[in-house]
């Protein structure tokens, strides 16, 4: 049979996965959500049609998210997620003993409810006792949020769409708000590959480096996502991400990972020069 | 009304038909040759802006013919089409117009007055009166619109006031109403209507921000359900149809056909036909859905109006206003915020929105501003908005700053409009100008409210006003000269 999930990368790009079955379909208020099984990535969700997680490579953008911040941090307690509905995330952030509290806000109940289902291995911690979920707009849930949290994750969709404000200046700001005075913001930032993907990028970085002190991207390998190439930024109020990683305190916690250890951290931050030029450009006010 | 609704079923019409549409669709099948105007013959003499537009706009784009009908002279699609448009806003019939709500504004204005006729009209009336003043030498009675004080905003027309300049001039022809202002005030238009109407007088409504009036539930009366004798109705606004495109509504009192001849005398012989399917199909929309889709316009206003409130500073008002006079009632799709008391203007705070965080609102006055909430809104937007307006509060409040009070500044009318535009004039500084008469249009815009007409006197407290409201950054236009420092007068 001849059963392919294809993703535009761009207008003239496409990826397409072989696909053995169809496991779930299903169309909330905010969008259209589907799970499939196939040979090479196993199990993956979309939603509205674009490529969120693979259970062969998620474990990549989890981990990355995840453990950078917690690694320059030295006391996370208090920690807000956004988006984040298949509850990958939390599995990395329930593996900390001394967080008290994790908030998540995601707008879309659907999600979590077909990822509790389907996606055992990523929503496999959200029972987790020291979780509330909450079901509404990550925009509006921080507004009234002040000097209330160590570290806010943002795991969003794409800037078009639903997560579309979490991509914008008054969420940042927002964030900015909510975090205590040595609080760390890591976001998932996009692409710098494809045009219109660096044009997210940009904007984000633009909008990060107006609303924190301190504003540092760093980049990581994920193959079902255009180009392949990711970023997430590191947004923090105290904190350096090189500067402050406390490598033995992180590696004493015994947390094995798949991806993630504290030396590729630093390499993280290492950017390719077009990349550093472009980020640049746009630090320079441009 | 119902002779109209007996007409248009008779002929098969109904709210779900869309005559010009049809109309177009049909026309299109046919395939016809085109030697006749527009020259770019379907978008292929203009690739550059088909690309732009896309190919079905550029195909719509066509003249007047047999099977389209012509707005000069309707008798076939377009008179349905004003037919179904009459029944849906319970007119006694309806005039597609495609010179923007200012046409239809001033039709209303050219019908009911001539040269040396009186009309009594408040202050904070549209620009578009005044030009239509001045081009058919009527004579403006005005009257003070009541203003509040804490807010800075022109609010509606007291009963008692329109008495009176009825009483004192009982010549008048008319009596003009705002209804709602831009702000959402609304007069108390059903007694303004029966006072007109007792001294002989019509009653006219600039309804522009008003359409949804006639298809809301929880919405203030609409100028046709109050009596009144003509209505210009923004469609483009809330209504969701091209922008320039409008609507003029008349009561049973006047002749249909002089109202065309008066419309005509301005109007273009090359009415678009992509404004004209707009305006039908946009008629159809709120004839078959308008009642649910303003009813969860509303709930996303109220639901903005708790959330600003909540930030703390702001001020997003509504019902409350309310004082059964001059705030009879109020529109509660407009979503108007006071900001003096988190120290900014509310043009500074409508700056900040554009260039900090990528919002357009419609307008910022001194003291407020106000977001256009209509048929096209989505939740998510309305959050950033929201959310916007608390990082301006956190980034950039101040304490309350003392800003600057205005009074209803009381214009004297020295001669008409038309006489004073069209005598001999000289321009003069703008701080020599005090005593002098002005013989040109100065407006703050938006929201387009005349500061000084022609045939006015200009005075120090006026020309105090100009200078601050240019200093905080108002768009100021009408004179002559762009940069308003100078000031045509009239030559003593």
């Amino acid at each position: 049979m001849n059963f392919w999930f294809s993703e535009n990368h761009t207008p003239n790009v496409k990826i397409s996965i072989r696909v053995d079955r169809q496991i779930y379909s299903g169309k909330s208020e905010f969008q259209r959500i589907d799970v499939f099984d196939s040979p090479e990535f196993g199990r993956f969700l979309t939603l509205d049609g674009y490529m969120m997680l693979t259970e062969k490579d998620e474990f990549i953008y989890h981990e990355m998210i995840t453990h950078v911040p917690m690694a320059v941090h030295p006391a996370v307690r208090q920690v807000l997620v956004i988006g984040a509905g298949d509850g990958g995330v939390i599995r990395e952030l329930t593996r900390y003993t001394d967080i008290e509290h994790i908030d998540m806000v995601e707008i879309d109940p659907l999600v979590v409810e077909v990822c509790r289902q389907y996606l055992p291995r990523t929503a496999c911690r959200l029972d987790d006792e020291r979780l509330t979920i909450h079901y509404e707009d990550g925009l509006k849930f921080i507004r009234s949020c002040e000097n209330q949290y160590d570290l806010i994750i943002v795991d969003s969709t794409d800037p078009f769409g639903p997560g579309e404000g979490l991509f914008t200046r008054e969420f940042y700001g927002n964030c900015f708000k909510a975090l205590k005075k040595d609080g760390i913001m890591v976001n998932q930032h996009e692409s710098p590959f494809y045009d219109e993907d660096a044009e997210a990028c940009r904007r984000a970085h633009k909008r990060i480096v107006e609303s924190f002190p301190i504003s540092r991207v760093y980049q990581a390998h994920i193959p079902t996502y255009p180009s392949g190439h990711w970023l997430f930024g590191f947004a923090s109020k105290k904190y350096h991400p090189l500067k402050d990683l406390n490598e033995t305190k992180w590696n004493m916690r015994g947390i094995s990972c798949r991806y993630y250890t504290t030396t590729l951290h630093k390499g993280a931050f290492y950017l390719p020069a077009y990349v550093e030029r472009m980020l640049e450009a746009v630090e320079g006010g441009e | 009304m119902n002779q109209e609704r007996n007409r248009a079923q008779a002929g098969g019409l109904s709210q779900e038909r869309a005559p010009i549409y049809e109309a177009l669709e049909r026309f299109e099948k046919m395939r016809v040759v085109p030697f006749d105007v527009p020259g770019h013959k379907r978008g292929r003499g203009n690739p550059e802006l088909t690309a732009l537009l896309g190919e079905t706009c550029m195909r719509m784009d066509v003249n007047s013919m047999k099977p389209l009908d012509n707005l000069c002279h309707p008798v076939s699609v377009i008179a349905d089409a004003e037919r179904l448009a009459a029944e849906a806003f319970g007119a006694a019939h309806a005039f597609l117009m495609v010179g923007g709500t200012t046409s239809a504004v001033q039709s209303m204005v050219l019908s009911a007055a001539g040269r040396g006729e009186k009309i009594i009209l408040p202050r904070n009336v549209h620009r578009s009166v005044m030009g239509a003043l001045v081009l058919c030498g009527a004579v403006p009675v005005y009257v003070n619109p009541a203003s509040d004080r804490e807010l800075g905003i022109p609010l509606g027309m007291r009963v008692e006031d329109v008495r009176r300049a009825i009483e004192e001039n009982p010549d008048a022809k008319a009596v003009f109403v705002n209804n709602p202002t831009y702000y959402g005030i609304c007069s108390d238009l059903r007694s303004i209507v029966k006072l007109a109407h007792e001294h002989g007088m019509l009653c006219l409504v600039d309804e522009a921000h008003g359409t949804h009036f006639y298809f809301g539930d929880r919405l203030p009366v609409s100028a046709m359900a109050a009596g009144a004798d003509m209505a210009a109705v923004s469609m483009h606004k809330s209504g969701g149809s091209l922008t320039q495109s409008s609507i003029l509504l008349i009561g049973g009192a006047l002749s249909p056909g002089y109202v065309r001849q008066i419309i005509n005398l301005t109007q273009t012989t090359s009415a678009s036909y992509l404004l004209l399917s707009s305006l039908d199909i946009s008629r159809r929309n709120l004839a078959l859905r308008g009642r649910e889709t303003f009813a969860r316009v509303v709930e996303m206003a109220e639901y903005a109006r708790e959330e600003i409130n909540r930030i703390g500073g702001y001020y997003a008002y509504s019902r409350e206003l309310v004082n059964g006079d001059s705030i009879y009632d109020f529109d509660v799709t407009k979503l108007s915020v006071h900001t003096r008391e988190i120290g900014l203007a509310g043009i500074e705070v409508y700056d900040l929105l554009r260039d900090e965080y990528d919002i357009q609102v419609e307008f910022g006055d001194l003291g407020n501003i106000l977001a256009y909430l209509s048929i096209g809104d989505r939740q998510r937007d309305v959050e950033r908005l929201v959310s916007s307006l608390s990082e301006i509060r956190r980034r950039f409040g101040r304490g309350r700053e003392r800003l600057m009070d205005f009074d209803y500044i009381a214009p004297v009318v020295v001669c008409s409009p038309q006489e004073a535009f069209y005598a001999p004039k000289e321009a003069l500084p703008l701080k020599e100008t005090a005593g002098r008469v002005c013989s040109e249009f100065l407006m703050c815009y938006p929201p387009g409210i005349p500061i000084l007409s022609p045939g006015e006197q200009v005075t120090d407290e006026l020309i105090e006003y100009i200078l601050y409201a240019k200093e905080k950054g108002c768009s100021m236009t009408g004179p002559e000269d762009p940069a308003i420092e100078r000031l045509n007068v009239l030559k003593r």
